[in-house]
């Protein structure tokens, strides 16, 4: 079977529809998968919802379908770099569910490994709280969160090999790994596709069975914050 | 005269201790890393996947692919580590991570934490903050004693939406240190050129030493 394709849109094909959940990896520009947000863009689906750490800024990332209005919803944990987002949402035209980021994460590693739900502390007395079902545990209250299923995911990773193994680098792999198990189809952009076998099998990031589609591509990889020191305080 | 941000940073460093490993929040908690006491050896963990978080990268040398939480360039250590946010999260849950130290927008006597939204105002996102303080060993709170109207922001209630129920540790502002314990928050250490009075005065919340 043939993984492989030869550009964002062909690697799309067939599987966008409206309305459809979509689970995104990156975090703030970091790792995000670019080309096929783009793509999506061009396909013009309507009404999505994305379970993504983030929303983009106005011109980057998933900031550019909030520019065509072909988000519904967005599952995030942090929104604050997107002007047009808060827009929409303060004028009800999006729909916000904010998600703890790591309840966020453990929800996409719990859909993609089976599992429909799990209890954690994390947001106990909170807002986040309200509405769940609340059990306690040894004498500590914990909450019930749910697994994500998607009906798509979308990653960005560093190099894939054509049976769909897949190796991140530094800190974009953040949500990309639990991100690329929880889509019902998984697909991936990366800078460069090696060789099956040529990739070491045990330094394999997230194995080829959740990967269906690769792609790869030239990567703007934009930084939001560039900070640095000068040279003399090395 | 009372601390500044660099010497509440200065002092929220003393909290360190050799061995540990802990996640600095944004802002003043940032700033701590800078003031790591000799002979202690910390690793810092950025929440986004990393372990052993190095100083910002020369210039030049930015990665687009190695940022911290606060999405700023930054650079790894021998010592370092990355992992996916499932894991990442997975070690603050279960209580890997000894210490946060985090800002705040209010603190409350009983230890309720509100650090991420004003209703009608700011609409941001939690980010990590409420998985750091329901798992993380010691929670230690930097901040302003008064928000910028003069009031204090260390109350017998939080007012603002909270990031987590009864998580706070210790208390750490330009006026002093507190920490809180039965009954309210307890003073441990009143900040150069502060009268314990003056923290007294400057705090909503109850004291009971």
């Amino acid at each position: 079977m043939k993984k492989v394709y030869a550009n964002a849109t062909e690697a799309l094909d067939g599987l966008l529809h409206d309305g459809m959940l979509v689970a995104a990896g990156g975090f703030g520009l970091c790792g995000i998968p670019e080309l096929l947000l783009q793509a999506i863009k061009e396909a013009g689906t309507q009404n999505l919802t994305f379970a993504s750490n983030n929303a983009g800024v106005d011109d980057f990332g998933i900031g550019i379908l909030l520019q065509t209005k072909q988000v519904k919803k967005m599952i995030s944990s942090y929104v604050g770099e997107n002007a047009e987002f808060m827009r929409q949402y303060l004028s009800e035209e999006l729909e916000l569910e904010f998600n703890p980021q790591g309840t966020l994460a453990e929800r996409m590693r719990a859909g993609g490994a089976g599992i429909p739900g799990f209890y954690t502390k994390t947001g106990v007395g909170t807002v986040i709280a309200e509405g769940k079902e609340h059990k306690d545990f040894n004498g500590e209250t914990y909450i019930l969160e749910e697994g994500i299923f998607a009906d798509l995911a979308i990653v960005k990773a560093w190099k894939a090999d054509e049976t769909g193994n897949l190796v991140f680098r530094k800190t974009a792999r953040n949500f990309n790994a639990p991100a690329a198990t929880c889509g019902k189809i998984c697909v991936v952009e990366v800078e460069e596709i090696v060789p099956t076998g040529s990739l070491d099998p045990d330094s394999i990031h997230l194995p080829g069975i959740y990967v269906h589609r690769i792609i790869q591509g030239d990567h703007e990889k934009r930084i939001e914050q560039r900070t640095t020191r000068k040279r003399e305080e090395a | 005269m009372a601390w500044d941000r660099n010497q509440m940073a200065a002092r929220a460093a003393q909290e360190l201790q050799d061995g540990w490993y802990v996640n600095l929040g944004i802002g003043i908690p940032t700033l701590v890393s800078n003031y790591i006491p000799e002979g202690i050896e910390v690793t810092l963990q950025s929440e986004n996947g990393m372990l052993g978080m190095g100083p910002f990268p020369i210039e030049g040398e930015e990665d687009a692919d190695l940022i911290n939480a606060g999405k700023q360039t930054i650079t790894e250590l021998p010592q370092t580590a990355y992992f996916d946010s499932a894991q990442s999260f997975a070690m603050i849950r279960g209580g890997k991570i000894a210490m946060a130290i985090l800002g705040a927008m209010e603190v409350a006597e009983n230890g309720d934490l509100a650090n991420w939204m004003i209703p009608g105002k700011l609409v941001k996102g939690m980010g990590g903050a409420m998985d750091l303080v329901a798992g993380v060993g010691r929670v230690v709170v930097v901040m302003d004693h008064a928000n910028k109207h003069g009031q204090s922001k260390v109350l017998k209630e939080c007012t603002l939406p909270l990031t987590g129920q009864k998580v706070v540790d210790r208390i750490i502002t330009n006026y002093g240190v507190l920490d809180v314990v039965e009954g309210g928050l307890k003073i441990v250490e009143v900040a150069d050129g502060v009268t314990e009075d003056e923290l007294r005065a400057a705090t909503e919340a109850t004291i009971v030493n």
